[in-house]
Formats: structure tokens, C-alpha cells, sequence
């Protein structure tokens, strides 16, 4: 292996990494808030990149030019992710927080297959696709490797900033901090005056604009399909559960970690490129069963 | 005897005749045929799936209007391909088992038609292979009721060979980015022993196989950038497909290198303008909207459009395998009536009958081999962009004929493609056709 490979791998590893990592992000802070494992994470990452080719398409047909469909592509997610998010909250998982974590993967999982039967109904099963911003941005070269600049830094920058963003929001805002503190004690924060369903309802609304976004930003290089989401969701989980259930910083390191690995893989292993991601969440549990970063847990009994 | 007598004796007779003729048709005529079909409804192969049972719902309809199979109207009982493996079994006994069919149309999925030919051979039921590629299900074993009625993946890749060598003789070096799937690694099995065994000094430089339903191929493009193939062969399909050509083109892969596709007459029109001109693209058969002896022929003609204003896209290579197999049923219906003297043909009748059967689908004519094979004539192209259409058409089109580039029978493909030598590229039977005039 030579630099040149270590450059390249890298940098398709990161390009990659960025969107499992919105998605990973959503999941994991709704994870971390309000203990549900939410397998129709996936469906919202779908409906993102489905709503995002449809405005896409509706916008380039009225004449909006490329260098907007940027914002088309996040109008779109958070669109999806804020109608979807706030009718599944209020419509299914209020209702099912203090319930057996089996039960909660039960109906998040049942929910995950009607939306994926409901994307067949109002989308078809053709392949959509949308790239007018891939080609507007261009290429650009790295040692002679061609690269779009939407994949090197688009991407990365918008996984970058989410991250940001949302750990100063949670760090500094009103509202950030208590998110955490209902992520720390949902009955003690009610008992201070916090209006939890509100944020249950906002963190919710939150997470799935972040998997929406995810699906808006990967269609542009890719033919939206039925099945998206469930590969994205399997992804994911993988990243969530590396990591450590609810950790948001841990997500990012778990996802770079299996985005780097499975572009290295491609290099040198390819036959074992389809495994790896689930190969070092295999190794990370079998060490550290509650992921790399999970914190000891009290216990409230 | 008046001339009156003989006449009324002779329509008598005649009446006769015909009431006789009339009532032996009648014996064992159901009022209508159930014809199950599998096609994938759902998952990503229903970029096929979908526009195929359009094909069929139009087709049956079309047969039925002219009167169906003398007189009894065909019937399709459709299941659902991607519900998988064990759940589709259980509907497929169901079909055949329950609700009496005794033809199957199955399947497009070649793991989906290994599975079914034994159950098809048990249950006593003509299964019609109709879109899967697998050529080993017919080689591994022989069925009696089991039929194909179009090409393996043999034919196709030796085509898909042959075309490449002739398009491009002098490269050097060649790479494959193929699904992880059986179709994936069987098809470069068959491409690869094809090839080195045609042209042995060709150095295959990466054999990449990403991830079945896979949505990001940067990896393998920054790869194949690096190691600079001359030649880059893709039987994916569908979604995977797209989005490789997609991630290819966005970063000039697709200027680079020579591109043959065997599979993408089912993308072109989804891709549009993304594939650059000059790719080699295959049609799994010698079905094309433009198929140029047939593209006037009224048969082919009417059918593109009525498939046109229904489903709003161009037929792929899936409506015209399902075409084919509802044709050959049609067709094999005929031919075992005639063999029956008037009686209405029994299940094992009509599958024995299938073994030798020439029909015509949309374009050339199919024949039934004794193994069940159908020998389904290939077509491949180079891609060119023209005023008339919003996607690439086929260029250069070259027609190879079925039989000397698919394994005789009781022959095993992988062996056979390895003893293939260059005389068969200048087999008198292909066909090639002159480029379009600007």
C-alpha cells in the first residue's frame, strides 16, 4: 500500500462516512432522548431522498437554476422530516415509550414496512434520480483521481456542521439543555416543570429531519430505488450500536471508523467489503458490549 | 339419386362432420387457462418486475380480445417475487396446488428458478422459465417440464464477448465491478473463461464485486482510476446499474474507459443523457424498440406503442421475455392441439410438445431445444445520442445467432467457453448493421 491509496481511501471513506453519519445522528439522538430504537428511521431516509427528487424535479422543470438545488434538496428534508417526524411522534410512539424495548422495535419495525409498501404505492418502483447540483459543482482532481466536489466537500461540510450545530444547540440553547436533561431523567425533568412531550415531540421532529437530510444529500449520486432505506437502516444501526447507543459524539467516530474501513476494504480485501462494517461492530461488542463510547450507567432501582 | 338428394346428404355430412369435429375440440376444453406468473412486484428487481407484468396484463389482454386460446380466455394469477425464498415457494405450491394452474410462468430471479424446476418436475406443472439467466438449472439436470424460452447467460456473455472483440480488439487490459450475487459472479465466471479463452493474453486487473442494492460506488471508481483499465464490464442492473454509471460519469470514468454493459438496454432510457456516447450495451436477446430488420414490423411496432401509451417508457428486455413466453404457451397450444387430433391437450402433452416448438415473440423467432432451451438470437450496440430521443439509442448494432455460441446440449457451459476458439467470430450467421447516418 502507498500514500497515494491512503489518500484516495480516505477520502472516499469520508465522503461516505458524512452520510451514514446524518443518518446514525438522527437515530442515535432519538435513541438517547427517548429509548426508542426507531427502525422507520430508514423510511424517513427514504422519503427524504424521494421527496427530495420530486421538488428537485418540480423545481428544475419551472426553471429554478442548479446552484439552488442545494437548498432544494434541504427544503425537502426537512419538509419530510418535520411532517413525518411530528404525525409518527403523536400518532405512534407517544404511545409506546414505556413500553418493553421489544414491543417499541416491534411497531417501529411494522411502521418501517407499511412505509415502505406506501414509497411503492406514491413513488412506483422505478429508480429516481436528481444530480443537477453534482454537475453544476463539477470535479475536481487529487492526484490525478477525479473527485466531484459535491462528494469531497459538500458532504463532509454538511455532516460537519449537523454535528456542530447540534452539540453547541444542546450545549448552549434553552431547549438543548433540556434535551439532555429529559435524555438524563424523563421523570426527574418532568418534575422540574420541564414540558417533556413537547420535546419528546421536537427531538423526534429533529432526528428524523436529520435521517430525511441524509436521504436528500445521497440521492444526487445515486438512483433512488425501493430498498434504500432498509440497507441505510441496517448501516446505521451498525454505526449507532459501534458507538454506543445515544452517544453523538461516539457516532461520529463509529461512522468515519466503517467508512474508512470499507473503502480500505475495497483496496485491499475487496471480497470482504460487504462485511466489514459489521465485522468491527462484531469486534467492538464482543470488548465493549455497550458500544465504544457508552458512559456507566447508574442505576435507578 | 336427384341432385337435390346429394346435395342435402352432402351438408348433412358436412354437418355432421363439423358437429363431430365441433364436440371432439369440446373434450376436456376448460373455459378458461390460469396462468401463474412470478414476477418481482416488489424489492429492487421490480425495475423489471413491474414493467413486465404491465407487459402481460396488456399482452393476455390483447390474446383474449382475439379470442384466446381457441375459444378459452387466458386467466394470469400473479405472485409477488420479492416476498423471497421460502415464502415464495409456499405461494407458488399454493398457485399450482390450490388454485389448479397448471402453467407457470417463473421465474425472473435464476435463484427463483432453481428452486421452482424441482418443485415444477414434482408437482407435474409446465414451468416456463421466462427471464432468469442461470444456464446451469437446464445443464444440471433434465426436466420434463421445465422450459426457457429465451437465451441462458451463456449465450449472452459469449455475445457480449464477441462483441467487445470485435468493437475493440486491441485492449489490454480489462475490469469488472458486478453485484455481489450468483448472477454476478456467474456471469463474470462465463465473460472471463469466454474471453481469456478467445484472446488468453488480455490481464484482468480488478475483479471488484460491491455489495448487492450497493448506493455508493466511489470506492471502486476512485479504484478503477487508478489502475486505468482499458476495458470496464458491468452485468448489473437496475438501481445498482444507474447509480454506478451514475458515480462513473460524474467523475469522468466513463471518458477513460471502454465501457460494456450487457444488461443496460433496461437503463438507457432511465439514465438519459448520463452515459456518454460509444458504451457497448447488450439486450439480453435480440429484443429492441428499433431492432433494425424488425423495427417496421407490425407485430413489434403496435406492441411498442400500446406498451408506450400505457406504461409511458419504451419496453426492456423483460416485457419481450414475458411477450415471448405468453407466445410460446399460445404457440405450443397450437402445435400440441394439431398433435392431439382434436382432443384438448394434457399438461404432460403440452410440455413434451414444448421441446422442439419454433415461435415468434416480438422480434426473431425462438427455438426450443430437446433440453428445454430456448436458442434466442443476441443483439448488442454502442450507445449514440440522436436528435429523436431523450436517452441514447443503439448504434453499430451486430445480431448473433443462438446456436453456435450457446452449449450444445448435455454440455456443460464453463467447460465449453473454455474450448471456444476465434473461428467463431467469423460464424456466418452474425449479422451486423450499418452505423446510423448523423
Amino acid at each position: 500500500m502507498n500514500l497515494d491509496i491512503l489518500l484516495l481511501a480516505t477520502m472516499d471513506g469520508l465522503s461516505y462516512a458524512s452520510l451514514l453519519f446524518l443518518v446514525a445522528l438522527g437515530m442515535t439522538l432519538v435513541f438517547g432522548v427517548m429509548r426508542v430504537l426507531n427502525m422507520a428511521h430508514g423510511s424517513v431516509y427514504a422519503f427524504g431522498g424521494y421527496a427530495a427528487a420530486s421538488l428537485g424535479l418540480w423545481s428544475a422543470s419551472a426553471g429554478l437554476p442548479p446552484v439552488w438545488s442545494l437548498l432544494v434538496l434541504v427544503a425537502a428534508a426537512v419538509l419530510v422530516g418535520t411532517v413525518l417526524g411530528a404525525v409518527m411522534e403523536m400518532t405512534l410512539l407517544r404511545r409506546i415509550y414505556d413500553k418493553e424495548p421489544m414491543l417499541q422495535l416491534l411497531v417501529t419495525f411494522a411502521a418501517f414496512m407499511i412505509f415502505e409498501d406506501l414509497q411503492r404505492m406514491i413513488f412506483g418502483t422505478q429508480p429516481y434520480a436528481f444530480s443537477a447540483i453534482v454537475d453544476y459543482l463539477g470535479v475536481v482532481d487529487v492526484i490525478g483521481i477525479t473527485y466531484t466536489r459535491y462528494q469531497l466537500f459538500v458532504l463532509p461540510g454538511t455532516a460537519l456542521g449537523a454535528f456542530l450545530a447540534l452539540r453547541y444547540f444542546l450545549k448552549h440553547s434553552r431547549m438543548g439543555k433540556q434535551i439532555v436533561a429529559v435524555a438524563h431523567n424523563r421523570e426527574i425533568s418532568m418534575a422540574m416543570g420541564i414540558n417533556v412531550k413537547r420535546i419528546s415531540l421536537l427531538t423526534f421532529i429533529g432526528g428524523s429531519i436529520l435521517g430525511a437530510l441524509g436521504g436528500a444529500l445521497a440521492l444526487p449520486t445515486t438512483s433512488w430505488v425501493p430498498g434504500n432505506g432498509a440497507e441505510m437502516i441496517v448501516l446505521s444501526f451498525a454505526v449507532v450500536a459501534t458507538a454506543g447507543l445515544g452517544q453523538i459524539e461516539g457516532a461520529l467516530v463509529a461512522a468515519v471508523l466503517i467508512g474508512l474501513a470499507r473503502s480500505f476494504s475495497v483496496y485491499l480485501l475487496p471480497e470482504l467489503e460487504v462485511l466489514v462494517p459489521y465485522l468491527i461492530m462484531v469486534l467492538v461488542l464482543l470488548f465493549k458490549p455497550q458500544g465504544l463510547f457508552a458512559v456507566a450507567q447508574a442505576r435507578r432501582v | 339419386m336427384s341432385a337435390y338428394t346429394i346435395r342435402m346428404a352432402a351438408i348433412a355430412a358436412a354437418a355432421a362432420l363439423f358437429a363431430h369435429g365441433h364436440a371432439a375440440a369440446q373434450t376436456g376444453k376448460p373455459a378458461e387457462i390460469k396462468i401463474g406468473i412470478t414476477t418481482f412486484l416488489s424489492g429492487p428487481a421490480s425495475v423489471f418486475g413491474v414493467p413486465a407484468k404491465a407487459a402481460a396484463d396488456l399482452y393476455i389482454e390483447q390474446i383474449n380480445a382475439a379470442g384466446g386460446i381457441k375459444g378459452a380466455k387466458l386467466v394470469p394469477v400473479y405472485i409477488d417475487e420479492g416476498v423471497g425464498g421460502d415464502k415464495f415457494l409456499s405461494e407458488y405450491r399454493r398457485v399450482v396446488q390450490e388454485q389448479g394452474v397448471k402453467i407457470m410462468l417463473a421465474a425472473i430471479s435464476s435463484g427463483n428458478c432453481n428452486t421452482v424446476a424441482p418443485v415444477a418436475e414434482d408437482l407435474k406443472v409446465l414451468n416456463v422459465m421466462w427471464d432468469c439467466g442461470t444456464e446451469k438449472v437446464l445443464e444440471d439436470k433434465r426436466f420434463r417440464y421445465v422450459v426457457r424460452t429465451q437465451a441462458n447467460a451463456t449465450t449472452e456473455m459469449v455475445a457480449s464477448v464477441l462483441f467487445l472483440l470485435k468493437t475493440k480488439p486491441n485492449f489490454k487490459t480489462i475490469a469488472v465491478v458486478n453485484q455481489d450475487y450468483a448472477y454476478g459472479r456467474d456471469s463474470w465466471e462465463l465473460f472471463r473463461n469466454t474471453l481469456l479463452a478467445l484472446k488468453p493474453d488480455t490481464k484482468i486487473v480488478a475483479e471488484l464485486f460491491p455489495k448487492f442494492g450497493a448506493t455508493d460506488f466511489s470506492t471502486e471508481v476512485s479504484r478503477l482510476q487508478v489502475l486505468r483499465p482499458d476495458v470496464i464490464l458491468s452485468t448489473s442492473w437496475g438501481g445498482d446499474l444507474d447509480t454506478f454509471m451514475r458515480q462513473a460519469a460524474q467523475r469522468g470514468l466513463t471518458r477513460n474507459a471502454q465501457f460494456i454493459l450487457p444488461l443496460a438496454e433496461s437503463s438507457l432510457e432511465r439514465l438519459g443523457t448520463i452515459l456518454p456516447d460509444g458504451v457497448m450495451v447488450g439486450a439480453r436477446g435480440d429484443h429492441y424498440f428499433l431492432h433494425p430488420e424488425l423495427k417496421d414490423d407490425p407485430k413489434l411496432k403496435n406492441f411498442v406503442q400500446k406498451f408506450k401509451a400505457k406504461t409511458g417508457a419504451y419496453p426492456i428486455y423483460s416485457v419481450y421475455h414475458m411477450v415471448q413466453a405468453l407466445d410460446a404457451v399460445v404457440a405450443n397450444y397450437d402445435k400440441a392441439l394439431g398433435a392431439a387430433k382434436g382432443s384438448w391437450p394434457t399438461t404432460e402433452q403440452l410440455a413434451d410438445s414444448m421441446k422442439g416448438l419454433e415461435f415468434r415473440g416480438l422480434t426473431r423467432p425462438v427455438k426450443m431445444r430437446e433440453d428445454g432451451q430456448g436458442l434466442e438470437d443476441q443483439l448488442l450496440g454502442v450507445t449514440k445520442k440522436t436528435p429523436g430521443y431523450a436517452f441514447p439509442i443503439l448504434d453499430k448494432i451486430t445480431i448473433y445467432p443462438a446456436t453456435p455460441i450457446t452449449a450444445p446440449v448435455g454440455q456443460k457451459s464453463n467447460e465449453w467457453v473454455k474450448k471456444l476458439t476465434p473461428a467463431i467470430m467469423q460464424d456466418p450467421g452474425i449479422k451486423t448493421f450499418p452505423a446510423i447516418a448523423n
